[in-house]
């Protein structure tokens, strides 16, 4: 059992040179933050390390963190430029008895980040929902398409906090 | 009556006209597509069940559509499921009949203003004939829609337009 800090200067020794790890306490948790570019080598380095051995993704979510630049539509909905959505990692090592939390943030913009579904198999679908829902595009992915809503959705992310409904979809109409 | 119990120890005689006759054929069997979508359908299947006993008003689940008389959409309507729930509808053979079940059916129920994944109501894909109020309504409740269905085919015709 190794604690946060513990992994974190193994990460930060592992993967020196970059100013890519990063760590941050969010609420109560300790939280470390990965760039985009480097999360599959991380999580690779997670999961095989003697003495780590993150053999479990618990959970992956997208988050729409809402930082960006907010414009007040007519209609009282809001448009957000800017800023960035998130990815968390929360994983554990059940042999080991730690549990870790990983955060990529990427740009509202340029959503691109890298999948972990070759590390941890169960990160297919999870990263299908959180592309569903968020539009975050996991490159590397195996089979990147929507989860939850039809494929055929063309109505945008419905989890993003500037997301508005279309009039229709498929000739049904949408709104109440 | 006594019409069915002594059926063969004494002769009897109904009169009827073919109209009701028919019409009381049609609303005694009303096989219903067994189909169920969400937290209503478990009401639904209650209904089913010995305790509230759908089949002794003739109403059986029956796994083909094409066999069926009544669809009950019992549950939360999604655009994905909508699409299915449309050819579902029309693969079943005239007379058919729909009954909405719970509020999510009938207009989009808890979902309907940040429910981006539900449609506002089944009648906006297919006809309904009877809404179920409820979240979810109770057997009982499903039952009353079964004999408002009834009382619908009772009073239909063949000759004079509805
Ligand atoms: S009406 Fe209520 S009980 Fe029925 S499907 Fe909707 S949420 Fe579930």
């Amino acid at each position: 059992m190794k604690s946060f800090e513990e992994i974190l200067e193994l990460l930060k020794s592992n993967f020196s040179g970059e100013n890519d790890i990063s760590s941050s306490k969010e609420g109560t948790e300790d939280i470390i933050n990965v760039s985009p570019s480097l999360i599959k080598e991380v999580s690779k380095f997670l999961a095989s390390t003697e003495g780590l051995e993150f053999d479990s993704l618990i959970l992956l979510s997208g988050v729409d963190d809402e930082n960006g630049e907010k414009v007040k539509q007519e209609d009282e909905s809001i448009d957000i430029t800017g800023g960035t959505l998130s990815v968390y990692y929360h994983i554990e090592s059940v042999k080991l008895v730690h549990k870790l939390i990983l955060k990529v943030s990427v740009e509202r913009e340029n959503p691109v980040t890298t999948s972990v579904s070759s590390v941890w198999g169960c990160a297919n679908w999870h990263e299908r929902e959180a592309f569903d829902m968020i539009g975050i595009i996991f490159n590397e992915h195996p089979d990147l398409k929507r989860i939850l809503m039809p494929y055929d959705w063309e109505g945008g992310y419905p989890l993003r906090k500037d997301y508005r409904n279309p009039e229709f979809y498929n000739g049904m109409k949408v709104p109440y | 009556m006594g019409f069915l119990d002594k059926e063969f120890t004494q002769d009897n005689i109904v009169v009827t006209n073919l109209e009701a006759l028919l019409n009381w054929a049609r609303l005694s069997s009303i096989w219903q597509t067994t189909f169920g979508i969400a937290c209503c359908a478990i009401e639904m299947m209650a209904t089913s069940a010995s305790h509230y006993d759908f089949d002794r008003f003739g109403v059986i689940p029956r796994p083909s559509p094409r066999q069926a008389d009544v669809i009950i959409i019992s549950g939360t309507v999604t655009f994905k499921m909508a699409t299915r729930i449309k050819r579902i509808y029309e693969q079943m053979p005239e007379p058919k009949f729909v009954i909405s079940m719970g509020s999510c059916s009938n207009c989009g129920g808890p979902y309907w203003e940040h429910g981006y994944h539900v449609l506002k109501g089944v009648d906006r894909v297919i006809p309904v004939d009877v809404y179920v109020p409820g979240c979810p309504p109770r057997p009982e409740a499903l039952l009353e829609g079964l004999l408002k269905l009834q009382e619908k085919i009772r009073n239909e015709s063949m000759i004079k337009s509805a």
